[in-house]
């Protein structure tokens, strides 16, 4: 017999939508007070400026030599972090962040001469090798701001007309407050875990949404089928029933696909570390949000619509008795 | 079974092998080589595989337009004086260099001076009378963007020639479309920013000024020497480090007698002394210009006088004219051999317009370059081989298919890459990691309905057939999207980011055509040879 994890599953999902509703507002909560009062959003040299220098050492460095050794040379508002792979072998790497006040248009470069000179003047435990250097000014800061928030924007008005066309409307909100939902738990996991918001980041929280919303559409295109197919049944059984149906086809490819993004988590070095967990964590929120989210609210803008007395209708023209 | 399953399997071997020369020569001849060779050769990899360094540098156009009115205020005062007409030229606000204001002017020659502001060689000025008699020159509008063009584009060109000479490799220097009037510089190959500097510093702005009072120690004293004020014609400069000596300020005439552009040649070469120093050729204009101007302040004249050379807005040498010099001249200085062959290189290959600065750097070395490359690849096989075991596990012989639908895919995705040239980044090789996890959704997809088809009594080729059917329109749709999420992170990403939209969308594309076409014929061609109402590994 093959191997079949979801056969004729038959959970009320519906019936758990304040479960659901709890968990996401607990982590949606955490994270917004995380970006208002904790962490607030860290954002990476990209968009808030300034110089940023991965530096390796041959040996393990000692934190506190190198924050003397900045001193010394009267380095100011250094951050040092030590860079620490997220398989748990910590290289033997630090990045030394420095404000957007060192890396005007005028004097690019202050910042990362005055790390050099610190560096190969006041520190002698092991010798450094500068691996990357950031530095970005105010003007190129605000035009990388400007692209990152035009592509999000674009991004979301592209998937919206999308799904107006493909459904009704109710169905392009309901996709849309999932992925809201997805990004939002997202950045607050970035705030929470002080991790930087860098462009790539950006890049991979417009794919995460991608993916949330690609979910989304395996599940209600299967509502659409049944409405079709079935008109005796309530839209709440409906729905329970899609969702069902496609529960095996949601778990095994999301779980694939998180797979493959965990294995870039714990492998794809630590360049890609900030990239890798947003897909770690847009991945299973975004399925969660389609099961969790976008469904229970389909019904629910169906039952507060039936309430004020008009009757449901959902693309196919069917009707559905709510 | 009349599907034209020979046809099918067909185009599937033609595509396997199209891509696979894509991925090793692209669209060249065929050669030799290793396999590790030949790929490396033929894909491009972004500047945070190869390490390399990243620059957006602004041309600051607005000083060559400030330039080139100065020069035309001194031509304007040469025809005046030539036409016997004493009136005042100059530009009052140093806000805007566009503008020149004439005033004072005799109204019995108003006449002349009319005339020769309407000559030819102030054409791209509006010339406008107030009512005091005074005249103004606005450059037009169209003039001026003219000018900026061409003082980004000489730019870019000077940037390039410099870089040329340097030997980097496929380097990159175009216009930068986030911004006005920036350059981007890509540098493979190079991550030290000392010799980054040395290149781009090289392309410094240049030109020769007389020198009219100093060196004063602070900038009010250079004013009280001069009655408290800094005379219009001439601007406060600053020492440069390089000059050792960076708290002198000097007053100089602010029109310069040489421009970076005048120098035809400049070599490092030894005085009698076998001191460094650099001989200097000019055109034959600016040799006309230099003659007059040296006449008249060499150490034998009545007014001797010194002229100060200017790098990037700060005295970088001052040399006493020694004698009057036309076109063939010498310049020294306390050069170090190494400051004397910079310097002529700079002469050499003419200087920027204007003076830029630095907007955004990113450097990656070689080694952090290589440490991606690697750990990407590991991740890549490793997602890869976790998800192909997966598959064989869960739908057994269905999962061969998936698997051999996946490796198809990678095929394709990086002949594609090596087809289009375009350019492997960190992202990117993230964005092929992802398209084999989304790449098998589709299959999954498909594998899920068929089971489903199964369950309730269809045979397997009536299962296939309404699982593929049922499938089709959900694949495309999700495809569809993320598609579309991938153009618009590649319109309005910058370079790696660019890396991981392109490798998204055509692992993508191709997914379409191995989820729906491959995965089918494996399907049928397997049906075929099977009985009728026999079980399908799934």
């Amino acid at each position: 017999m093959s191997l079949e994890l979801f056969r004729s599953t038959n959970i009320d999902w519906l019936g758990k939508k304040w479960y659901f509703l709890g968990f996401s507002l607990i982590f949606s909560v955490a994270g917004v007070f995380s970006m208002l009062f904790w962490h607030h959003i860290p954002l990476g040299v990209d968009f808030k400026g300034g110089t940023q220098i991965r530096v390796a050492f041959d040996k393990t460095p000692n934190e506190d030599h190198l924050r003397q050794a900045m001193d010394q040379a009267g380095v100011k508002d250094f951050r040092i972090q030590r860079v620490s792979d997220p398989s748990g072998q910590a290289a033997n790497k630090v990045i030394i962040a420095l404000p957007e006040s060192t890396a005007t248009d005028q004097s690019h470069d202050a910042g990362r001469l005055a790390v050099e000179r610190a560096l190969a003047a006041n520190y002698h435990d092991s010798v450094a090798t500068i691996e990357q250097v950031e530095i970005v000014g105010p003007t190129a800061g605000k035009q990388l701001q400007k692209q990152a928030a035009w592509a999000t924007v674009y991004s979301l008005i592209g998937m919206l007309i999308y799904l107006w066309f493909r459904f009704e409307l109710i169905y392009g909100v309901a996709a849309v407050v999932a992925v809201f939902h997805d990004t939002l738990i997202t950045v607050g996991a970035f705030s929470l875990t002080n991790q930087e918001i860098t462009l790539t980041v950006i890049a991979a929280i417009l794919t995460l949404i991608g993916y949330s919303m690609n979910d989304t559409i395996v599940v209600f295109d299967r509502i659409r089928e049944n409405l079709a197919l079935s008109r005796k049944e309530s839209l709440h059984d409906v729905v329970n029933r899609s969702i069902n149906q496609t529960l095996s086809r949601t778990v095994i490819s999301s779980g694939l696909t998180f797979l493959t993004v965990l294995s870039l988590y714990l492998f794809g070095g630590e360049v890609l570390h900030g990239f890798s967990f947003a897909l770690v964590v847009g991945i299973l929120i975004g399925t969660y949000s389609s099961i969790a989210v976008a469904a229970p609210m389909l019904v629910a803008y169906q039952d507060w619509r039936a309430k004020r007395g008009k009757i449901a209708s959902l693309p196919a023209g069917k009707r559905a008795k709510v | 079974m009349g599907k034209n399953l020979a046809g099918k399997t067909a185009t599937i071997i033609a595509v396997l092998v199209i891509f696979c020369y894509g991925i090793f020569f692209g669209f060249n001849a065929p050669k030799m080589g290793s396999l590790k060779s030949l790929i490396t050769n033929n894909i491009q990899l972004g500047l945070d595989l190869k390490g390399g360094t990243h620059l957006v540098l602004e041309v600051h156009v607005a000083e060559a337009i400030a330039s080139e009115t100065d020069r035309d205020v001194a031509r304007i005062e040469d025809a005046f004086q030539k036409a016997g007409i004493n009136a005042t030229v100059g530009k009052t606000d140093p806000a805007r260099p566009q503008t020149i204001i004439i005033s004072g002017i005799p109204p019995a020659k108003l006449g002349d001076a009319r005339a020769i502001l309407q000559g030819n060689e102030y054409s791209s000025y509006d010339v406008a009378a107030t009512a005091d008699g005074n005249s103004t020159l606005t450059m037009k509008p169209g003039a001026i963007r003219d000018l900026e063009t061409r003082t980004l584009d000489t730019s870019i060109e000077t940037i390039r020639e410099r870089v040329d000479k340097l030997g980097v490799a496929e380097p990159v220097i175009q216009k930068y479309g986030l911004g006005e009037n920036q350059i981007l510089v890509e540098l493979p190959g190079i991550s030290n920013p000392e010799e980054v500097e040395e290149v781009i510093q090289s392309t410094a702005k240049l030109s020769i000024h007389a020198v009219t009072g100093g060196p004063y120690e602070t900038d009010q004293a250079a004013m009280q020497a001069n009655g408290g004020i800094i005379p219009a014609d001439s601007m406060l400069v600053r020492g440069s480090a390089a000059a050792g000596a960076p708290d002198s300020v000097w007053l100089l005439k602010r029109v310069s007698e040489v421009e970076g552009t005048d120098f035809r040649d400049a070599q490092p070469s030894t005085d009698q002394n076998g001191r460094p120093n650099i001989t200097f050729n000019l055109t034959t204009e600016a040799g006309d210009r230099f003659y007059k101007y040296t006449e008249a302040h060499s150490a034998t004249s009545a007014a001797p006088g010194s002229m100060a050379i200017v790098l990037d807005n700060k005295v970088r040498e001052v040399a006493s004219i020694n004698s009057a010099i036309r076109d063939r001249g010498e310049i020294e200085g306390g050069f170090t051999p190494e400051q004397a062959k910079d310097l002529s290189l700079m002469l050499r290959t003419g200087a920027l317009p204007a003076t830029i600065s630095y907007l955004e750097t990113r450097t990656v070395g070689p080694s952090l370059g290589a440490a991606s490359i690697h750990q990407g690849v590991i991740a890549a096989i490793a997602g890869m081989l976790a998800v192909m075991v997966f598959m064989l596990v869960y739908y057994r012989g269905a999962g061969i298919n998936a698997d051999l639908a996946l490796i198809l895919n990678l095929i394709i995705l990086l002949g594609f890459m090596g087809f289009s040239r375009s350019t492997l980044t960190l992202p990117g090789i993230a964005g092929v990691i992802l398209t084999i996890g989304m790449g098998v959704d589709s299959n999954v997809l498909i594998f899920e309905r068929i089971r489903e088809e199964l369950r309730s009594g269809k045979t397997a080729a009536a299962a296939v057939d309404q699982g593929f059917k049922h499938a089709l329109t959900t694949i495309i749709d999700t495809h569809v999207t993320t598609i579309v999420s991938a153009l618009i992170l590649f319109l309005f990403g910058t370079g790696p980011v660019r890396g991981f939209a392109v490798t998204l969308a055509f692992g993508l594309f191709a997914n379409l055509f191995t989820a729906v076409f491959v995965s089918r014929v494996i399907f049928d061609s397997h049906l075929d040879k099977q009985q009728r109402g026999a079980a399908l590994s799934i």
